[in-house]
């Protein structure tokens, strides 16, 4: 394969993380957050600043899980406050403010990002494997969360906090949980693309990746791993396959986010389920 | 001293501006419960109806008037094709379309009109400069005070004095009941985005005016701005987001003297917001929303 291909490959890789752990905050726990790039972006800067410094590979990625899922726990703390309509607005802010905040920052190399990443030490080839490894594994964690305990109580969170609560769930926690395990896989998204580019710059975390992210659960299907998942895939690809398309790229996304959200609300998962339903015989389903 | 006075008076001028964005914002938001993103969108759409009317046609004052039409046809139209069948779902899924909207639009007017933006081909008016009690100030940042400040006294004459008017700030705080007496509640929502959406192609058209610049992302920042503005002002509650915009733009105005060097000046009204937020999750407004 091609370096080309290899780059893809990651590129599918890393969204595929993004979107799927933004379905845990947003699709299992029904906390709205449009600020899923800035944690992308606290786990990259984190890991690059510590890995130009000298740190080796691992413990680089992992402080950029920490500083991502610590990021995350703050927002969460936030949402135990707030109004749904709040959230959002607030997460909205926490893209701008990280975004804000990064540019004016000397020892972040602020406009200028950092670019003295050392290599991973594993090649292109390597990069991308190791990217869909954690990609694979993102998406096994989060069909095992979703089947357990965690994900039951995620889900009547989601549903309905106060009915939730009455039935002796800790709301508290489990929020805090949701946001703490979805933030801290984007920050070891982060990290892995500030190898995999060798270079960052604020822009990259900016808030239409956020929208961007939220496109993908959106239209793969709320609260289905693998229509997020699929939808990750194709939304990454679309563009690459139709070269004349990447000039019109937030033209697609913005027109596809309009269209499914208009006319099947399900996403990919509920077109899927209701094509697998009529397979079946069932005649039609309902979304 | 006269400089923190210039940032006072700037500060006012983006204040009003946000004021004219977040009405319609609150308005949408206090009837149908939907943060209307796509709102900015329609601030953009007015500034480029605004200078492509009034380079083609020689005239700033048809420009304006074709600019505050425009807008709120398209206001009504996306309440009609985008937000009416949502309804049903609930308002994070309008949202979502709202923000979908929002990028496609964005993106169709750099398409359409290019990345580079569009300026006015005769616009003497922001170098038109006067003394005035030790400030100096330019022809469009008297417009801009001007016109907010007569345009949110015409909506709350209209919506104190005149029938619909009423009958709208009745559907507005209880719409079953509202309708109960006879209120039209799809008439008063048309009337909403009509209202709603000529107030932002104004802010924008006027802003426009003031960079003598209009470019495909102008009302992106904006935007959310708006949005900070009416989760501040307690989301719904008119008087709230009145206060809510003069003090942000004071905060930015003032702010970026003091934090400019940490932050970006479009940070501060999300910080500002955060901070509140923290002290008092509902908002600014003196009474929970």
């Amino acid at each position: 394969m091609s370096a080309y291909a290899y780059s893809v490959l990651a590129i599918i890789g890393i969204n595929v993380m993004l979107a799927v752990s933004l379905n845990m905050i947003t699709g299992f726990c029904g906390q709205f957050s449009l600020g899923h790039a800035a944690f992308y972006g606290a786990g990259a800067y984190a890991a690059a600043s510590l890995a130009a410094s000298g740190l080796p590979v691992v413990p680089a990625l992992l402080a950029g899980i920490v500083v991502a899922a610590l990021l995350g726990a703050v927002v969460g703390f936030a949402s135990l406050r707030l109004r749904h309509d709040f959230l959002a607005v607030t997460t909205i802010g926490v893209s701008f403010l990280f975004v804000g905040f990064v540019r004016k920052q000397a020892w972040l190399g602020a406009e200028m990002g950092i670019s003295r990443i050392p290599p991973s030490g594993l090649g292109s080839e390597g990069n991308a494997l190791l990217i869909l490894a954690c990609a694979l594994a993102t998406i096994g964690l989060s069909l095992y969360v979703n089947r357990s305990w965690m994900g039951f109580s995620f889900r009547a969170v989601g549903d309905d906090e106060d009915a939730a609560r009455t039935v002796g769930i800790s709301v508290t926690a489990y929020k805090l949980a949701a946001f703490t395990l979805g933030t801290g896989i984007a920050g070891l998204a982060g990290g892995l693309y500030a190898y995999f580019t060798q270079f960052i710059v604020p822009d990259s975390f900016g808030f239409l990746v956020s929208v961007m992210l939220m496109a993908m659960v959106v239209i793969g299907g709320t609260g289905s791993t693998l229509g997020v998942a699929a939808a990750a895939v194709i939304l990454t690809l679309l563009p690459e396959f139709f070269r004349f398309m990447n000039d019109y790229r937030l033209l697609v996304f913005g027109a596809l986010l309009v269209l499914v959200v208009r006319f099947a609300p399900g996403g990919l998962a509920g077109i899927g389920r209701a094509a697998i339903a009529r397979a079946r015989g069932g005649g039609a389903a309902p979304q | 001293m006269s400089y923190y006075l210039d940032l006072a008076f700037n500060g006012v001028v983006f204040g009003c501006m946000y004021a004219l964005m977040a009405v319609g914002l609150t308005l949408v938001y206090g009837l149908l419960r939907i943060l209307h993103i796509a709102h900015a969108a329609v601030y953009a759409f007015g500034a480029y109806v605004a200078v492509i009317v009034a380079n083609g046609s020689g005239s700033l004052a048809l420009g304006l008037a074709a600019s505050l039409a425009a807008a709120a046809l398209l206001g009504m139209a996306i309440y009609r094709v985008l937000y009416q069948p949502l309804l049903a779902y609930p308002p994070y899924v309008a949202m979502i379309a709202s923000i979908g909207l929002l990028v496609l639009m964005e993106d169709g007017f750099r398409i359409a009109f290019g990345e580079q933006g569009l300026t006015f081909a005769r616009n003497p008016y922001p170098t038109q400069l006067h003394e005035f009690a030790g400030l100096t100030v330019n022809t469009v940042q008297i417009a801009i005070i001007g016109a907010s400040t007569l345009c949110l006294i015409l909506l709350a004459l209209f919506t104190s004095r005149t029938r619909i008017g009423i009958g709208w700030r009745a559907t507005v705080s209880d719409p079953a009941m509202a309708a109960s007496f006879g209120v039209n509640a799809i008439k008063v929502r048309y009337l909403n985005f009509a209202i709603g959406s000529a107030l932002a192609a104004l802010a924008g058209a006027l802003i426009a005016l003031l960079d003598n610049f209009v470019e495909p992302t102008m009302g992106f920042v904006v935007s959310y701005k708006a949005l900070a503005v009416i989760v501040l002002g307690g989301l719904g509650s008119l008087q709230g987001t009145l206060v809510a915009s003069l003090a942000l733009g004071l905060i930015e105005s003032y702010g970026t003297i003091f934090v400019g060097r940490f932050m970006d000046r479009d940070a501060i009204a999300f910080l500002f917001l955060i901070a509140v937020l923290i002290v008092r999750p509902q908002g600014l407004a003196w009474k929970a929303a």
